[in-house]
């Protein structure tokens, strides 16, 4: 065990590499740059690849190719770049290929800016691309926790034969923190009978990557299959944290760097007598809405405090269902909220006769 | 009674898909033949583009994927990098590797990725009814240039072949047809010239098919095969573009 400081962005990186990750295909966007810099040093150390594609198209048809293959294989980029993969994840959730994507969340719509977003919110938990698919999306809010997440992703994707998203923006790709490494141990890589390596593999019987199925019975067969995995997925993997919920009446809900500023937000609130606590979904996909209503049965109202113009705030609206108030806070563009204004919100919304 | 000719062992028995007179069977049976004579089934595999050849995957009795619409090179790129001694290779149409596929068989080329492209020119979009190809030639009707293809609207057809010359991680380039006799004999050995460059680890090969589509050409089978000698072939020159041992072009 040793414990070092690391950006954000390396921590990745690493994590990757423990979870016995060795193919990385990507292509360069800022502020997802230094793990890519990080990989192409580590990575052949390893006896793995680092290969620059000619961009984000390429990069996750590569990450197709080497999943299909067996590998443990990964990408990442920013809101442009990922949108230009989504038919690509499309195509990895109908074939059915583990593979890790990390988003490093920046303002939109458009090139927009490099500053710090969730306004990807919709695109990773709703689909993206086109057809009925689900990612699972993780969203670590520590340094630590894009290392532990990143590993833990890999484990999601070939568990689940399904493309997992790693979540972040540029505050947590950037920022330095003590990181505790585990001494290194042999990864235990599960069996995939299903890649499609060569028949010298597997003589006598072809494999086949594909998401083709021109008989509508035959396609409606395997999405069938795939709701019953999402299905699982939604049963087994909802993970979120609290804080203070015990007794909370104003339960703020927010995730990644958001997170960390209503949970200050939260002690404030509690030091100035107003019963706030945080809940934070650490899943986005599978959102944690059976840990959200048992938590917070106190609670007289709800505040989703997000990066963007309102997108978390429907799945608490949907988990809550009309038993309680569900608000929005929200900067655009690149702001992050400040504590002072979340906890005046908190203020109004508590004098304002909302909280009885 | 002894059998002097059967079907590739790697060619699924089943009738194709294609329509009459379609020479994707003819391409289909060469690739096959070439990856039987080199003994290669067994560390081989292919990826099928989206369009008519996307049953490729099914024709084909080794591991195959299905690529996205164009990407098939950056698909192989993943299995090749993976598996370095696998055999790779790709089987795309025209509108699938030159138009919304440009970036990946050029980069594919440019990284000197081993992998064997077999690229099937008919200068049409076959499976979404006969549109305009970046092949389609000067004059052409298709259903999206009624009046011909003419070039102050679409511009000249695409010549895939040469613009790769220059490109040195491009190892093998060799185009093709297979509306004669004499052409597939050509066609298949410079097919098997291609995965052998793959084989000896060169760089990247490709061969361009001309292949006829009478069904989008609006023409009998017979008539498709003199169209495309007549005016696929004064366009796209048949030979080799690029070999390791040098390169000319011979008929």
């Amino acid at each position: 065990m040793s414990r070092i400081l690391m950006k954000g962005n390396e921590a990745i990186g690493e994590g990757a590499v423990r979870a016995g990750c060795r193919y990385f295909f990507g292509y360069p966007i800022t502020p997802q740059s230094e793990l890519t810099h990080y990989l192409a040093k580590r990575l052949p150390e390893v006896g793995g690849l680092y290969l620059q594609a000619e961009s984000e198209v390429a990069s996750i048809n590569m990450v197709y190719g080497a999943a299909g293959a067996g590998a443990r294989v990964m990408t990442s980029s920013s809101g442009p770049g990922i949108s230009l993969m989504q038919e690509g994840l499309s195509y990895l959730a109908g074939a059915e290929l583990p593979c890790v994507v990390v988003n490093m969340m920046r303002g939109g719509p458009g090139l927009g800016n490099i500053a710090p977003s969730q306004a990807d919110y919709f695109q990773a938990t709703k689909g993206g691309g086109h057809g009925d698919y689900h990612l699972i999306v993780l969203a670590p809010n520590s340094v630590q926790e894009l290392l532990d997440f990143t590993g833990k992703a890999f484990e999601l994707a070939d568990y689940y034969r399904n493309p997992v998203m790693v979540m972040a923006d540029g505050i947590m790709a950037q920022m330095m923190e003590p990181v505790e490494l585990k001494d290194e141990a042999q990864v235990e890589i599960p069996a995939k009978p299903w890649a499609a390596t060569g028949m010298i593999d597997h003589p006598g019987s072809k494999r086949i990557i594909n998401s083709c199925y021109v008989i509508p019975e035959e396609m409606e067969a395997v999405n069938i299959r795939l709701k019953e995995k999402y299905t699982q997925i939604t049963l087994n993997e909802q993970a979120s944290e609290g804080y203070l919920l015990e007794d909370a009446e104003i339960v703020l809900v927010a995730f990644g760097t958001v997170s960390r500023i209503c949970r200050a937000v939260v002690e404030k609130a509690r030091q100035l007598g107003i019963p706030a606590g945080l809940f934070r979904p650490i899943t986005l996909w599978p959102f944690p809405a059976e840990e959200l209503k048992r938590t917070t049965g106190k609670a007289k109202c709800f505040l989703s405090v997000e990066m963007n113009m309102g997108q978390m705030v429907e799945d608490v609206q949907l988990t809550i269902n009309g038993r309680a108030p569900v608000y929005h806070y929200g900067r655009l563009g690149g702001m992050v909220p400040v504590a002072r204004d979340v906890l005046q919100e908190v203020q109004k919304l508590y004098s304002g006769g909302v909280v009885k | 009674m002894k059998k002097v000719f059967k079907r590739p062992e790697i060619l699924k028995d089943v009738p194709f898909h294609y329509c009459p007179g379609c020479t994707h069977g003819v391409a289909h049976r060469l690739v096959a033949e070439v990856i039987e004579e080199l003994g290669i089934r067994d560390i081989a595999i292919g990826v099928a583009p989206v369009g008519c050849s996307v049953f490729v995957m099914d024709y084909f009795e080794i591991d195959m994927f299905q690529g996205s619409h164009g990407r098939a090179p950056a698909v192989a790129t993943g299995i090749k990098r993976v598996l370095p001694d696998r055999v790779v290779f790709t089987y795309q149409g025209d509108g699938d590797l030159a138009a919304i596929g440009t970036g990946e068989f050029v980069h594919a080329a440019t990284r000197g990725e081993k992998i064997t492209v077999i690229f099937i020119n008919n200068a049409i979009y076959g499976m979404t009814g006969g549109q305009m190809a970046p092949t389609t030639i000067m004059g052409q009707v298709t259903k999206t240039t009624p009046f011909g293809r003419d070039r102050e609207t679409n511009g000249y057809p695409i010549r895939v072949c040469e613009m790769l010359v220059p490109l040195e991680g491009a190892a093998y380039l060799a185009r093709v047809a297979v509306h004669t006799p004499k052409a597939i004999i050509q066609a298949k050995k410079f097919i098997k010239r291609a995965f052998e460059v793959q084989l000896a680890g060169l760089g990247f090969s490709l061969v361009e098919v001309l292949s006829a589509c009478p069904t989008n050409w609006g023409l009998s089978p017979l008539e498709a095969v003199k169209w495309l000698e007549e005016n696929m072939v004064p366009y796209y020159p048949l030979g080799e573009y690029k070999s390791p041992a040098g390169g000319a072009i011979n008929d």
